[in-house]
């Protein structure tokens, strides 16, 4: 173990948390991230490999799929992320690396997002970003825009979403957040 | 009846507000509109007009209200320009009139309507053409202060705004009697509806009228209406939301009031919310407005729509006066005298100019079938009107009150926004939505020249269910009450001729006289003619007054008034304010905020920061006892130079490139060769445009065969990524390339200076050895720290020392940085910033976004042989052009101050000794500089014709704009060891 301290993305020594109402707003960093991007005509080996890894099968346009230590969700053309607890994984790519072997590209995401996990109703989401509640179901990832800043929503249920942002604005994100639970708090 | 109140309304009068206009106490009940309120406390006059300011009272009950504008409020929340017939009343209102000095009764400005014979249409064109200088600096001060309307407070905006995003199946525009029969049957279907209305009461003209809808009456009903779609979970009620645009794809802005209603909004609530609603189907169910007849003198307040009469005395309870008289050319005047008769309301003429219309037999009321009203009398309000009878016979009628109709003109503004054209109906005497809506629009009720309240119910339900088919839902059955169906009678009549001035457009004071003017001069088309006489480019967009205008011009050109054609409307549909349309975007929040992993390190030395791009990069450390930046960056530099320096360059693009065709792809993106870098290595590169010009430039790491790590320019991150996007995807979809950004995932740090390795050996674990030997200059290798924590080790130098640039991930940075601080104690080391950063590359003649500016080329930094020949890369072929390659073109030169207490800004231009200052002589432009610490001397970088080949002579950078005029001599770019022996060592 390296004898270095890490910060939260929002700079702190420890996660932070805001309740509004009945809104919650839960800076998380527990999840270790690793996209995958399958490689030219390797999309059946990629989609075979991870499912021995993960026992997942990788989604289509807008999915996210959970189970055992795993989560994957959608975020390009035969490309996805991968998390997977930090405190097992903390090198993720070495974790997927040696299970992918050359049918995808892997890249270590961990730092580099920022992600709040929120327990809300859906309807919070509109003075956010241009998802329509009706489709963003639970079991959905979707890639928008809030406040001129690319995120990633994910529904893992009825009230319960992560939004994953860029790590350095994390700040701004997070002000966002609060700002747009206060409004409709 | 004492006052003006009536009986009945939908107001609560179990409450009373207070509130005030022009500091004069009043009161009126929730349920009011300032304008209802101001009218049963007897005010009739609201305001000035904006040219001749003309005393003005109410002429609507609706959001096209052109004369009743006030300033809502008071200090920073002052709201100028309010209508005051959609001004919710709230407890503690305050209003003030605008555009008239020193009082509303008493207006010094008035002068203006004697001078009325000069102030004509087309005035200001003509009278203040000469001289051109006064354009600016007299006439337009002295035009605004006396034309115009209210005035903003000055101050910042106390208030939040919000934006935001909603998607239904249908939205329902309007919720009059069409638009709750239309959402009716669309929220019983289970489509998912939005149903907007800009009032705050929903249910249109069936809470103005008296009309019975079944057993009830139309207010009843659209309460009851109102309550069922409420309790239904797929319909949303927006009540006081305009819908103000339709756009593109089935998108429509709305703005709703939240708190308008409000005295001020709750803590952390916005004021107002812009939503952007995207839908299947929209229906327009916007209803129609009233259009006035001008005759002379018919703004005085007094005077007013009937169908507003009937607004007030039905939904307000407000009598218009206390003898009201009426003049129509359809059955409005009979509507309106028999509510109010039945209200008690003294009616004393019914002026009809159709010669055939029936006497509704009002008791007390004189019927005058095929008269006119051609005047009107009364200071500051209406006493008496005179009228001539269809014989010719002229007399005078006491009235306080005259309630006017045209006809109605159906609302197709939004039909318009996409370009669509309104058709004319004869029938109607209307203009009604042409064929060409926006997409998936469809129009119901009065907005598509269905008058009657069957008629809106019935169009209301089957334009719902057509949108339901198409949406692959069934509608169900009808279940329309019994309600009036009257046919239209109406016989046209735009103005009465005459003598006076008859007013058309209230809110720019455009006359009929104005019309003919420009007829008179020959502004014909319907377009010129709005813009010669300014008629309907008011903030109510002309809704009370484009179609008599036109009607007029018509009659003029003796053209039908369909051959005339109409202008067409833009958002807004009415005034929306520029908080809103801003949002949350204000002041600091106006853009997201990047943060670097040690900014809270730096910010916590106190360091100063700058903005490059979103980030915040620390641009100087300043150290007690130091008075002025330029000490604390000398220092900076001068440690770097001699010990060693931090600075955090995690805002450097970073792009991960993977896939079996990384070399190939990374090769032809880079000018240079990339092919053969080894794993292990990392080496400069330079980006050009498809035009050959320079984009970008970085160093790139092989980390494996198939796995490269390239860096951008902070300021070209996002644009070169999406130039490798477009190159993977677009130009070579054949290669086998996977890309990502990786510029969060880890922060890097510069650790610079001839100790360097000696601080870095201290946190290195053992086992990665970093000697000069084993890990030479242009090397890179996966390593770990500080027991076991994963880290990049790339040897390359910005500053031209020896220097290391060290990335883990994030969330250690702040950690490294106090770990690097801490070993490197003993070692001098020093925190630098952006601005020493700056400095360190000038001396060292490295190019940063100062000189690739997207004007300049490899060669004209003397790199020119880095573009490959032996490979095609991006912008190979198109750098090789004739122009690009003169002999006299510019060269990256170094400057040197002769005199070292001159100063050097960079944008200064470089002229020869004693030649002029002007852009003929320009040789070339100063793109960098500094104070060099190092050499004791102000430098600078610069692009100079033919400079490679006048090194040592001297020219002068001369800057206009600070008036400086400074001797340089022409030097190497590379002031501080041009051989690269520190940076090898």
């Amino acid at each position: 173990m390296p004898d270095l301290t890490p910060i939260t993305p929002l700079g702190g020594s420890s996660l932070r948390t805001d309740t509004i109402g009945a809104i919650s707003i839960a800076e998380a960093d527990d999840w270790a991230l690793a996209s995958v991007a399958a490689r030219a005509g390797q999309l059946e080996d990629t989609l075979t490999r991870a499912r021995k890894l993960t026992g997942l099968d990788l989604p289509g346009p807008g999915g996210l799929v959970a189970g055992g230590d795993w989560r994957a969700w959608w975020m390009a053309p035969e490309a996805w992320m991968l998390a997977t607890p930090l405190s097992a994984s903390e090198d993720i790519v070495a974790a997927v690396k040696p299970a992918l072997g050359d049918a995808a590209s892997i890249t270590e995401q961990t730092d580099a997002w920022a992600r709040f996990d929120i327990t809300a109703p859906v309807g919070f989401l509109e003075r956010l970003c241009n998802v329509d509640p009706a489709r963003v179901t639970p079991g959905t990832a979707t890639r928008t825009v809030m406040e001129h800043m690319g995120v990633v929503v994910l529904r893992h249920g009825d009230q319960a979403f992560s939004v994953l942002g860029v790590r350095s604005s994390a700040g701004s994100l997070h002000h966002a957040l609060l700002t747009a639970a206060r409004a409709v708090a | 009846m004492s006052g003006y109140r009536l009986q009945g309304g939908q107001i609560d009068r179990t409450r009373t507000l207070p509130f005030r206009f022009d500091g004069r106490s009043h009161s009126g009940h929730p349920g009011d509109t300032l304008a209802s309120a101001l009218l049963a406390n007897g005010v009739r006059l609201m305001g000035r007009s904006f040219k001749y300011h003309r005393p003005r009272g109410v002429l609507t009950a609706g959001s096209e209200e052109p004369n009743a504008l006030v300033t809502l409020r008071s200090g920073a929340r002052a709201e100028p320009n309010t209508r005051a017939t959609v001004a919710e009343l709230f407890d503690g209102l305050e209003a003030t009139s605008q555009n008239r000095w020193p009082s509303l009764a008493f207006d010094a400005m008035g002068v203006n309507d004697w001078l009325a014979p000069f102030l004509s249409a087309g005035f200001y064109y003509k009278t203040f053409m000469w001289p051109a200088a006064f354009w600016e600096r007299v006439y337009e001060p002295i035009i605004r202060r006396a034309a115009g309307l209210g005035a903003l407070s000055g101050q910042d905006d106390p208030d939040d705004y919000d934006k935001g995003f909603l998607h239904c199946d249908l939205l329902v525009i309007g919720a009059g009697p069409a638009g709750l029969s239309a959402a009716l049957t669309a929220g019983r279907a289970g489509a998912r509806v939005i149903l907007a209305d800009e009032d705050f009461r929903m249910g249109g003209r069936l809470n103005a009228e008296s009309f019975a809808l079944g057993e009830m009456r139309g207010a009843e009903w659209a309460a009851q209406a109102v309550a069922e779609l409420a309790s239904l979970d797929n319909v949303r009620l927006m009540p006081r939301t305009t819908v103000i645009g339709a756009f593109d794809h089935g998108v429509y802005g709305a703005v709703e009031r939240v708190a308008d209603h409000l005295p001020i909004p709750p803590e952390g609530k916005p004021r107002q919310i812009l939503w952007r609603i995207t839908t299947a189907r929209t229906l327009l169910c916007a209803g129609a407005t009233e259009r006035p007849v001008a005759f002379a003198d018919n703004d005085r307040p007094g005077i007013m729509l009937a169908g507003a009469m009937r607004a007030y005395a039905n939904r307000w309870a407000v009598a218009p006066g206390k003898r009201v008289a009426l003049f129509v050319n359809n059955d409005d005047g009979l509507r309106t005298a028999q509510d109010l008769a039945a209200q008690g309301v003294r009616v004393s003429a019914i002026i009809d100019s159709r010669p055939y219309a029936p006497d509704p037999g009002i008791p007390g009321a004189r019927h005058l079938p095929g008269a006119l009203v051609i005047g009107s009398a009364g200071r500051l309000g209406l006493d008496t009107i005179t009228v001539r009878t269809a014989q010719g016979r002229e007399f005078r009628i006491d009235a306080d009150a005259l309630g006017v109709s045209g006809g109605w003109n159906p609302n197709v503004h939004l039909t318009c926004h996409q370009r669509g054209r309104p058709v004319w109906d004869d029938a109607l005497a209307a203009f009604v939505p042409g064929a060409d809506l926006p997409g998936g629009m469809a129009v119901a009720g009065a907005a598509a020249g269905v008058f009657s309240t069957h008629g809106a119910l019935q169009s209301g339900h089957a334009a719902a269910a057509r949108a339901l088919e198409d949406l692959g839902r069934s509608a169900p059955a009808p279940t329309l009450p019994q309600a009036e169906d009257t046919p239209i009678d109406l016989r046209p009549l735009w103005h009465v001729p005459g003598k006076g001035r008859a007013w058309l457009d209230f809110q720019n004071d455009v006359t009929v006289k104005d019309i003919k003017l420009a007829h008179q001069e020959n502004f014909r088309s319907v377009e010129h003619m709005k813009r010669y006489t300014t008629l309907g480019m008011a903030t109510d967009q002309g809704k009370t007054s484009n179609l008599p205008a036109l009607a007029i011009m018509a009659e003029l050109t003796g053209k039908t008034i369909a051959e005339t054609g109409t202008t067409i409307f833009r958002p807004p549909y009415t005034p929306v304010s520029l908080g809103v349309l801003a949002g949350r975007a204000r002041g600091k929040d106006f853009k997201p905020t990047r943060l670097t992993p040690t900014h809270h390190w730096a910010k916590a030395r106190g360091a100063v920061f700058v903005e490059a791009g979103l980030w915040l990069r620390a641009q100087y450390f300043p150290r007690p006892g130091e008075t002025h930046w330029r000490e604390t960056v000398d220092r900076e530099v001068l440690a770097v130079r001699a010990a060693v320096g931090l600075c955090d360059v995690t805002t450097l693009g970073k792009i991960d490139i993977q896939g079996r065709d990384a070399a190939e792809f990374v090769n032809r993106v880079y000018a240079n060769g990339f092919a053969k870098l080894a794993v292990g290595r990392v080496r400069y590169g330079l980006m050009l445009r498809e035009d050959g010009f320079l984009m970008d430039d970085g160093t790139t790491a092989r980390l494996a065969e198939d796995h490269f790590v390239m860096t951008t320019t902070t300021a070209n991150a996002g644009p070169v990524y999406r130039h490798l996007e477009f190159a993977r995807q677009c130009l070579w979809p054949g290669l086998d390339v996977q890309l990502i950004s990786t510029t969060d995932a880890w922060a890097q740090i510069a650790v610079a200076g001839p100790r360097s390795r000696t601080l870095l050996q201290r946190v290195v674990d053992p086992g990665h050895d970093i000697s000069n030997a084993a890990f030479p200059f242009m090397a890179c290798a996966e390593i770990t720290i500080c027991g076991g924590l994963r880290a990049r080790l790339f040897r390359i130098s910005f500053s031209g020392e020896l220097a290391y640039e060290i990335a883990v991930p994030a969330r250690y940075g702040h950690a490294l940085m106090e770990r690097l601080m801490e070993k490197g104690a003993d070692l001098g080391v020093t925190p630098y910033g952006t601005e020493a950063l700056g400095v360190l590359r000038i001396e060292k003649g490295h190019a940063t976004a100062n000189e690739l500016n997207g004007q300049t080329t490899a060669r004209d930094l003397g790199m020119g042989r880095m573009v490959s020949d032996k490979k095609d890369s991006i912008g190979a072929v198109l750098s090789r052009r004739e122009g690009m390659n003169r002999e006299d073109g510019l060269h990256l030169v170094g400057l040197r101050a002769l005199n070292t207490g001159s100063r050097l800004a960079a944008g200064s231009h470089l002229l020869e000794r004693g030649a002029d200052a002007v852009a003929a002589n320009d040789l070339g432009w100063v793109t960098s500089a500094c104070w060099s610490p190092h050499l004791e001397a102000p430098i600078a970088l610069a692009f100079l014709k033919s400079g490679a080949a006048r090194m040592g002579e001297t020219v002068r950078a001369v800057n206009l704009l600070s008036g400086q005029d400074t001797a340089v001599e022409i030097v190497s770019p590379h002031f501080i060891d041009p051989e690269g022996e520190r940076l090898r060592a």
